[in-house]
């Protein structure tokens, strides 16, 4: 791309519509750029309306949960599954901003290696910033530019630290909260936070002692309970297909429609 | 909370096979303590790896670990597939056992910095700092 959008302001309201003009032609690095800019700019969404296209569909799925149950590799196994079937796919992999400093350690890239010279799977990860809920101000934006781009297949991950991660809700047709065995009390907190509001749940690492224990008990709870080994890819065909069977039992769904549910 | 509008974005990664990430850890902290969003990437990265994630993280700056003696063929392979992505404008920076005349070539090349073993992390932080911000 041209380097003319280099320091490119929102204010520029022609550069921007240039931009977006790219990032619907599939420009990686427009797409990249655009999402910059609203990351940065929070309150200056004009350009979202330039996205816009009905005629481009994505799947919103949303991954939850606390903090080494295995979201990203959960997240790099569902990549390859969609990817197999052919869709382009995109991640949004969201982590905290410090509170101290304001900078943010974001590795969730590591466990997403296997798809880092696909040109169909493009991986952003983005920080908090502040903002409360489980993800950034921007990453319902951010999940709009990647439609507009042609990813079919959106995925995110939330920050998943604690029972306020509700933004999900809104954002994804399909929210998956990922649960290792034998956290007991994290379950039980989970159990008035996000296992409510999570439509598929999967007890990851389920080669571990104690799954059964778990499956039992939050089949208690919850309608769809699964059990997935994510480093071996055991349980992600099912998974998937949970996702599409809860997916066509609310019917397709745009993702500024799920934003605005 | 002291959160910029505008924080640098850096992403910070080892390339070629040798497995010392300790510094590079310690780089990534320090320049996350200084308020940036650093984008870690692990261990034995492909100078194409690197290029392609930085531009999807849309970063300011990249900064490599190279402890393996490979750093004339990883640094100039990394600037060269800048330079095919037309993403110059990312700084390329790094850090390892380097030669002084190493050092000078790589720099003329267009690596814009270059830390020993000895470099005081501020002056890493320091460097980074003075890079701009995009949009």
């Amino acid at each position: 791309m041209s380097a003319s959008s280099l320091g490119l302001s929102m204010r520029d309201t022609h550069g921007v519509a240039i931009l977006a003009e790219q990032v619907r032609a599939g420009n990686v690095r427009a797409a990249s750029r655009l999402i910059t800019l609203l990351e940065n700019h929070p309150k200056d969404r004009a350009v979202v309306g330039l996205l816009d296209d009905t005629s481009r569909e994505a799947t919103v799925i949303g991954v939850t949960g606390y903090p080494g149950a295995g979201k990203s590799t959960v997240v790099d196994r569902l990549v390859g599954f969609y990817r197999r079937n052919g869709l382009k796919v995109g991640v949004l992999a969201v982590d905290i901003s410090s509170p101290v400093s304001g900078g943010a350690l974001l590795g969730d890239r590591i466990r997403m290696q296997e798809h880092a010279l696909d040109r169909e799977v493009y991986i952003r990860s983005m920080a908090t910033r502040g903002h409360h809920g489980g993800l950034a101000q921007a990453t319902g934006d951010a999940a709009l530019v990647l439609k507009a781009a042609g990813y079919e297949a959106i995925l995110i991950e939330t920050i998943g630290v604690g029972q306020n991660e509700i933004d999900i809700v809104n954002l994804a047709h399909t929210v998956v909260a990922v649960v290792a065995p034998g956290l007991g009390d994290e379950v039980q907190a989970m159990k008035a936070g996000l296992l409510e509001v999570a439509h598929i749940v999967v007890v990851n690492k389920g080669d571990l002692p104690g799954t059964d224990h778990t499956l039992r008990d939050l089949r208690e709870w919850c309608p769809k309970v699964l059990r997935t080994v994510a480093t071996t890819g055991e349980g992600i065909p099912e998974l998937a297909e949970a996702i599409a069977g809860h997916q066509r039992s609310r019917g397709v769904r745009h993702v500024e429609n799920a934003r605005d549910r | 909370m002291a959160v910029a509008s505008k924080p640098l974005r850096v992403l910070v990664g080892k390339v070629g096979l040798d497995g010392h990430d300790r510094g590079v850890k310690l780089i990534a902290r320090a320049l996350r303590d200084a308020g940036m969003e650093v984008i870690y990437t692990g261990l034995h990265q492909t100078p194409e790896q690197v290029v392609s994630a930085a531009i999807q993280e849309d970063v300011d700056a990249i900064g490599l670990s190279i402890l393996s003696g490979a750093h004339n063929t990883l640094f100039r392979r990394v600037l060269e597939l800048l330079k095919e992505q037309d993403a110059e404008d990312i700084a390329l920076f790094g850090g390892g056992i380097i030669p002084d005349e190493d050092a000078l070539t790589l720099t003329a090349a267009g690596v814009k910095a270059l830390f020993g073993p000895g470099a005081p992390m501020e002056d890493i932080v320091k460097f980074v700092q003075g890079l701009k911000p995009q949009g």
